[in-house]
C-alpha cells in the first residue's frame, strides 16, 4: 500500500525544493549560473548553522527565541578582539584566534543562561528565552554604544568570503556543522537522549535520562552556533552593526526546522530536513524576487509557507 | 498573628509602583508635575491596551507575538483613512487589529497550529502587509482632520472652567485641572480596562477564559465553548492591537510600518508582573494595568536620572533593563508557583 502521509512526511520538503528548481528553470532568467547558486548558498547559511542549533532545541520540546541576539552579541564582541580594542594582542593571528573562539563561546554562555532557566525555574522555553530575545541584542547595542565597526581584516573575512575548491568557506563551515550534528542526533548516545526527552520527559526521566543536563547542552550548542553564524555575518559584511545582526533570525531559523520536518513538540527530528527547510524557504523569496515580488510581499509568503508546513505536520500525526 | 493573610502578586505591584512614584517625586523635579505625568500616560496607553489583550490570551494558557506588528499595520491603515476624517481612521485601524486577531483565531482554533507558532507567522504577514501599504516609508496623517485629537488631545479639555488655571487657585481647583487634561489615550486604555475587568469577573465569557485556561480538556468535557472563547481572546487581543496602532498613528503624526518591535515582551512583562500566570487559569486584569504603569515608570525613572546625570544610560540600556526585569519577575513567578504547589 502507498501510504501518502508517510510519503510527505519523509519527501516532502526534497520534492518541494525540487519542484522549486525546475519552476525557477522554466521561468527566472539566468537560473542556471553558478553565481546564483553561491548566492543562494551563502544566503543561507548562517539560517542552517542557526537552524542546526534550533533543531536540537526543538527535539527535546523547547524553543530557543534568542538567537538572533546572541548572534549579535558575538558579531558585535569579535572586532574588539582582533582589532585588539580590548587588549593589546601580540600579532593579528592571535586576535583572529581570540575574536572566534571568545564570542563563540560568550554566546554558548549565554546558551547556557537559557539552559539554566529552563531547567532550574521550569519556566517555559519561550518566556525563558525571550529574556535574552529582548537584553541580548541590548547587550550588544551597550558594548557597541550602537555604533557601527567597520574593519578590513581579510584574514579574518575569509572565514565567509574564502573559497576552498570555488565553493564559500562558509558554505564548508555548515556542512561541517551539518554532518557532524546529524552524526551526533542519530548515532550517539546524547542524540537518543535529545529525541527521548522530547518524546516523553516524564518517561526519559524514570529510565535514567540525565534530563536537566541534556537541556542545558541543547541551549548551549544552539548558543555556540549563533555565535558561529554572528561571525559569518560580520566577516561578510567587513562590518559589525549590534542592531542588525541576527535580526529576525528566530522566526527564519524556526521555519526552517518547521519546514523541514522537525516536530514542534520534540521527539522526532531531522537535521538535513533543517537544511532542506532552509534551502526551500531561501528558494522561495529568492523565486519571488528574481520575478519582481516586492521583499515585504515575500514576507507575507513566508508566513503561509510556516502556517503549512505546521498543518501539514498536524495532518500526518491525526 | 498575620495568619491567612498572604500579599497577592497585584498588591506587591500596586505598593512597588507606590514606592517608585513616592521615590520619584522627592527625587526629581517635576516627577509628579502634570506635564510629566500625562506624557507617561499619553505614551503608555498603547502599550497598556495591548498589554490587556496579551493579558486575555494569556489567561486562556496561550501567547500572541503579533501584536507589535499588528499595531504597526493598524497604525498605517489609520493613517491612510485620516484624511477621510477621526471616524474612518478610527474604524478602520481597529477593523485592521480585528482582522489579524481573526486570522491568529482560525489559524488556532481551526488549523488547531501552536499560537506561538499561528502568531508568529501572523506577525510576518502583517508587518510585511503594512510595508507593502506604507511603500516601505512612514505615511504621515492628515491634520486637517480631528483624527491626531486622538492621541494628542486631552478629552475633557473643552469644559476646563477658567478659574482651575488662576493664579492662587487652591488645592481642589489643581486636582480638577489635573483631570481634565487627562489625555484622550489614557481615557480609552482606562475604558478598556474597565470592559475587561467586568468582562472577567461578570460575564459568562470571562468565567470560560479563566476556565479554558485552567484546563483545556476538563473545560471541553464540562461542555464549555472551549474554541469560541479561545477565538474570542485573540480577536480581542487584535482589537487592541489596532486601537493601539491607532493611537500610535495619531501621536506621532505618522502611520509607522516599522513600529512595534519588542512591544510584545512589553506586553507579556505586564501581564507576568501583574500576576497573571504564563500557563493560564489565573490572572488579573488591574494587576495588568499596575503592571504596565510599573514598567512605564521604571522608564520614566532612567530618563530623569540621565537627565540629572547621575548615570548615563543610553536608549540601547531599555531593552536590557526590560529584559532583565522579564527575568526578576519570571524566576519569581516560578518559586512563588513551586511554593504554592508544595
Amino acid at each position: 500500500m502507498f501510504d501518502r502521509a508517510a510519503f510527505f512526511q519523509r519527501y516532502g520538503v526534497g520534492l518541494a525544493l525540487v519542484l522549486l528548481v525546475i519552476f525557477n528553470l522554466a521561468v527566472t532568467p539566468n537560473f542556471a549560473t553558478s553565481q546564483t547558486l553561491a548566492v543562494n548558498l551563502t544566503q543561507v547559511c548562517t539560517i542552517v548553522i542557526v537552524g542546526v542549533g534550533m533543531t536540537l532545541v526543538i527535539a527535546t520540546g523547547g524553543i530557543d527565541l534568542s538567537v538572533g541576539s546572541l548572534m549579535a552579541i558575538a558579531g558585535a564582541l569579535s572586532p574588539m578582539f582582533f582589532t585588539g580594542q580590548l587588549f593589546p594582542v601580540p600579532n593579528l593571528y592571535v586576535g583572529i584566534a581570540l575574536g572566534i573562539a571568545f564570542p563563540i563561546l560568550i554566546a554558548g554562555m549565554f546558551g547556557l543562561f537559557n539552559g539554566w532557566l529552563v531547567t532550574r525555574f521550569s519556566i517555559q522555553p519561550i518566556i525563558a528565552t525571550l529574556v535574552l530575545f529582548i537584553a541580548g541584542r541590548g547587550i550588544a547595542q551597550v558594548s557597541t554604544n550602537g555604533d557601527l565597526q567597520v574593519f578590513k581584516v581579510p584574514e579574518f573575512q575569509s572565514i565567509a568570503i574564502g573559497r576552498v575548491l570555488g565553493v564559500p568557506f562558509q558554505v564548508w563551515i555548515m556542512l561541517v556543522i551539518v554532518i557532524v550534528s546529524a552524526f551526533v542526533l542519530h548515532k550517539t548516545v546524547f542524540g537518543r537522549q535529545v529525541l527521548a526527552v522530547g518524546g516523553n520527559e516524564a518517561a526519559a526521566r524514570l529510565s535514567g535520562v540525565p534530563v536537566g543536563r541534556v537541556k542545558f547542552l541543547v541551549y548551549f550548542v544552539s548558543g555556540l552556533c549563533s555565535g558561529v553564524a554572528g561571525l559569518i555575518v560580520i566577516a561578510m559584511n567587513s562590518a559589525a552593526d549590534a542592531n542588525l545582526i541576527g535580526l529576525g533570525m528566530e522566526l527564519d531559523a524556526i521555519a526552517a526546522v518547521v519546514v523541514g520536518g522537525t516536530l514542534l513538540s520534540g521527539g522526532r527530528a531531522t537535521i538535513v530536513g533543517t537544511l532542506l527547510g532552509a534551502l526551500v524557504i531561501q528558494l522561495v523569496r529568492y523565486t519571488l524576487l528574481a520575478n519582481g515580488v516586492p521583499d515585504p510581499a515575500a514576507l507575507v509568503v513566508k508566513a503561509g509557507l510556516i502556517v503549512l508546513a505546521v498543518w501539514l505536520q498536524r495532518q500526518e500525526q491525526a | 498573628m498575620m495568619r491567612g493573610f498572604r500579599i497577592s502578586p497585584s498588591m506587591a505591584v500596586v505598593a512597588v509602583l507606590v514606592i517608585l512614584t513616592l521615590l520619584g517625586a522627592w527625587r526629581y523635579d517635576g516627577f509628579i508635575g502634570t506635564y510629566n505625568v500625562q506624557t507617561v500616560l499619553r505614551y503608555n496607553s498603547m502599550f497598556a491596551l495591548v498589554a490587556l489583550g496579551m493579558c486575555f490570551v494569556i489567561m486562556t494558557g496561550g501567547i500572541d507575538l503579533s501584536v507589535g506588528s499588528v499595531a504597526a499595520f493598524s497604525s498605517v491603515v489609520a493613517a491612510h483613512l485620516s484624511p477621510y476624517g477621526l471616524l474612518p481612521g478610527l474604524v478602520g485601524g481597529l477593523a485592521a487589529g480585528l482582522l489579524a486577531g481573526l486570522i491568529n483565531a482560525l489559524i488556532i482554533t481551526k488549523l488547531r497550529i501552536l499560537p506561538f507558532i499561528a502568531t508568529l507567522a501572523t506577525m510576518l504577514a502583517a508587518s510585511g502587509t503594512a510595508l507593502l501599504l506604507a511603500n516601505n516609508q512612514s505615511v504621515s496623517v492628515s491634520y486637517d482632520t480631528y483624527f491626531t485629537n486622538l492621541g494628542q488631545g486631552d478629552l475633557l479639555s473643552f469644559m476646563r472652567p477658567e478659574w482651575v488655571d488662576a493664579e492662587g487657585a487652591g488645592i481642589l481647583a489643581g486636582i480638577l485641572g489635573f483631570i481634565l487634561s487627562f489625555p484622550t489615550p489614557a481615557f480609552i486604555a482606562l475604558a478598556a480596562y474597565i470592559g475587561g475587568a467586568i468582562i472577567i469577573k461578570h460575564t459568562a465569557f470571562g468565567r470560560h477564559v479563566l476556565a479554558v485556561g485552567g484546563g483545556t480538556e476538563a473545560s471541553r468535557l464540562m461542555g464549555l465553548p472551549v474554541d469560541r472563547t479561545i477565538f474570542l481572546v485573540y480577536v480581542i487581543s487584535g482589537g487592541m492591537a489596532g486601537m493601539a496602532g491607532v493611537i500610535l498613528a495619531s501621536q506621532f503624526g505618522a502611520g509607522q510600518p516599522i513600529e512595534g518591535i519588542g512591544w510584545e515582551l512589553f506586553a507579556i512583562a505586564s501581564v507576568v508582573v501583574g500576576g497573571t500566570l504564563l500557563t493560564g487559569g489565573k490572572g488579573s486584569i488591574g494587576g495588568t494595568l499596575a503592571g504596565a504603569l510599573l514598567l512605564g515608570i521604571i522608564f520614566t525613572i532612567l530618563n530623569f536620572e540621565n537627565g540629572m546625570g547621575w548615570i548615563s544610560l543610553s536608549a540601547y540600556w531599555q531593552s536590557v533593563v526590560r529584559g532583565v526585569f522579564l527575568f526578576v519577575v519570571v524566576v519569581l513567578q516560578a518559586k512563588l508557583s513551586k511554593q504554592a504547589k508544595a
